[in-house]
């Protein structure tokens, strides 16, 4: 943890306290957030960003002097679990505060207003942070037909193109809007894609972050936004449109359970000795060595607890398609599914050998046949 | 396809054709090479003491007196390698649950860092058995296409398998399916190439064993 100068500190408190209507700074200072609890959180965020131990400092200045970001939730072919994720926890956490100093202009679940008033706040939002504000989008888009899902009978679809145009980002959250997720789920009945499958075709130019899991930890989206308002720009992402700072390394790099899969200590059933004593769940289909997240490091609820450590193998949630990846509970190591080797095949290959052999014996007899006896006479010949 | 979508191809349909071709054709040899025939012997068998198929099956394992120090690195490479091979094919943990996965037995595994050093050595000697190979003027002269061929294929399931546990090179997931892929290929041309001799080596031991021991001729 960085320790803050008194000076820097000071001018923070300063700033808090000047804090310019609508700033978060204000916000915070409305809900009673101190300058200590404010910078811890910084201090964390800026760890968890990988970043400089100074920059703690530098990011709580600009998070408070920063006017409250326009954010604009759209949520389609989704179960609400993402919400539940970010919004829901035991008591207020300074995340909590920081999500809701964002002006969140726009989400069905959490605002109040319903029906047309919704969508006019969705329209104006737009119309006043035109080209500013974030659009996070949860839920996949169904294109098989346009209305599997529509919000005040606007297709997911249409209201994701009208909504990116003026949008200074897009974060998709979740796997459903990241990859697909379980309604892209082998076969697809809706046609679900992306909304980068949907985005980088009209709008190549739109940066978009990837947060998937299912759902995502609540404090990488919040260390998303934090970045986003700190520098203006988006974090650096991998192949996959994800924040590398969050999704560098697989659970299974991190897993406080390793040193058992490399002293070869497998628990083989779930109740068993070996998953008494904690040892490695790769046996029982954990999908950690395929898996890029952060759940072993920052872990959920507050740091408590995260799937392997309370016992179950990771399902490989925050990758594409994991849903048909080979089943749950199926080691990485062994067929994705049932054999599907017909019974004939040994019947073939002994039939295919009797064939050659046939065949040899074939060309044997002739060769034999063929052969012409030499005489005594022919040899002096 | 992803990363993810190429190893579950792998670990499924690719699975399924690899083991359908291999099964298919491993049958297929051995029917055809059994069906060869031999010719009636019409000779009146001798009986000499340490001559037959049996004798022949353990000496032809052991390098003849005076071969190890004439050739070292073909007896002592060969020896590593192939022991080294079966050790961490056959005791590396995730390799009995793929055998559980497919035959429905198990049995206990070595500890991963065991086989990890396992799988180095086995990598050394083969390296050092290729660079023989190539050095030594008349097993270059011997060495064939099929040589050089079934020695990628054998090397590459080793190199890409320690890869993918290390973590090097290639994100895991896609090491883990370029492992298993390479898998793959040795199994389809397992039965085609000289790999082969892993089902015919022991048997024809013991046919040459048992002819000559036939002949009164102890080999």
């Amino acid at each position: 943890m960085a320790l803050l100068h008194e000076s820097e500190s000071g001018e923070l408190a300063d700033e808090m306290a000047q804090a310019a209507s609508g700033s978060v700074g204000e916000g915070l200072a409305l809900h009673g957030v101190s300058r200590r609890e404010f910078l811890k959180f910084c201090t964390t965020l800026s760890a968890l960003l990988a970043l400089p131990p100074a920059m703690a400092p530098a990011m709580a200045q600009a998070i408070a002097a920063a006017r409250r970001q326009s954010v604009i939730w759209l949520s389609f072919q989704e179960c609400t679990g993402c919400t539940e994720a970010i919004t829901r926890s035991h008591a207020p956490t300074l995340e909590n505060l920081i999500f809701d100093l964002i002006s969140l202009d726009y989400h069905h679940t959490l605002q109040a207003a319903s029906g047309d008033a919704a969508e006019h706040a969705r329209e104006q939002a737009m119309k006043d942070n035109a080209g500013k504000y974030l659009l996070v989008v949860d839920g996949s888009i169904p294109m098989a037909n346009p209305g599997y899902s529509t919000i005040a009978g606007i297709s997911n679809l249409d209201m994701l193109l009208e909504s990116a145009k003026g949008a200074a980002a897009i974060v998709a959250v979740g796997t459903c809007a990241t990859y697909g997720g379980l309604p892209k789920a082998d076969p697809n009945p809706t046609g679900a894609v992306s909304v980068a499958d949907i985005l980088k075709l009209s709008h190549p130019k739109l940066p978009i972050i990837n947060i998937p899991g299912c759902p995502p930890i609540p404090v990488v989206m919040t260390g998303v936004l934090a970045h986003f308002l700190t520098f203006g720009r988006i974090p650096e992402l991998d192949a996959l449109g994800r924040p590398r700072v969050f999704y560098g390394e697989t659970i299974h790099d991190r897993c406080y359970r390793r040193p058992f899969y490399d002293q070869g200590k497998f628990a083989k059933s779930f109740d068993d000795e070996g998953a008494r004593r904690g040892w490695c769940l790769f046996e029982l289909g954990c999908k950690g060595p395929v898996t890029y997240n952060a759940c072993a490091t920052i872990k959920w609820n507050d740091g408590a607890s995260f799937p392997i450590q309370s016992g179950h193998g990771c399902i490989g949630c925050s990758e594409p398609n994991f849903w048909d990846a080979g089943g749950f509970y199926n080691a990485l190591s062994m067929p994705a599914r049932p054999l599907k080797v017909g019974a004939g095949v040994a019947a073939a290959g002994a039939a295919t050998g009797v064939a050659v052999t046939f065949f040899n014996r074939g060309k044997k007899g002739a060769a034999k046949a063929a052969h012409a006896t030499t005489t005594l006479d022919d040899l002096e010949k | 396809m992803d990363q993810l979508q190429f190893l579950t191809w792998v670990r499924g349909p690719g699975l399924d054709l690899s083991i359908t071709i291999f099964v298919l054709a491993v049958i297929w040899r051995l029917v055809e090479i059994y069906g060869l025939g031999r010719k009636q012997d019409l000779s009146a068998p001798r009986s000499v003491p340490g001559a037959s198929g049996w004798h022949t099956l353990v000496r032809r394992s052991l390098p003849p007196p005076g071969m190890l120090r004439t050739s070292p690195v073909s007896y002592i490479g060969g020896y590593v390698f192939h022991v080294g091979l079966a050790v961490v094919v056959v005791l590396f943990a995730p390799h009995i649950k793929l055998i559980q996965g497919l035959l429905g037995f198990a049995w206990p595994g070595l500890p991963s860092q065991l086989v990890d050093f396992v799988t180095v050595v086995t990598m050394v000697a083969m390296v050092v058995v290729l660079i023989d190979r190539i050095t030594k003027p008349v097993k270059r002269f011997l060495s064939g296409f099929g040589d050089w061929f079934t020695w990628t294929l054998t090397f590459l399931p080793l190199l890409t398998g320690w890869l993918a546990v290390h973590h090097l090179l290639l994100p895991y997931t896609l090491m883990l399916a370029l492992h298993i892929l390479s898998v793959e290929a040795l199994l389809i041309c397992l039965p085609f190439t000289k790999l082969f001799h892993a089902f015919t080596a022991f048997g024809s031991r013991w046919y040459n064993g048992a002819m000559n021991g036939h002949k009164g001729v102890p080999v």
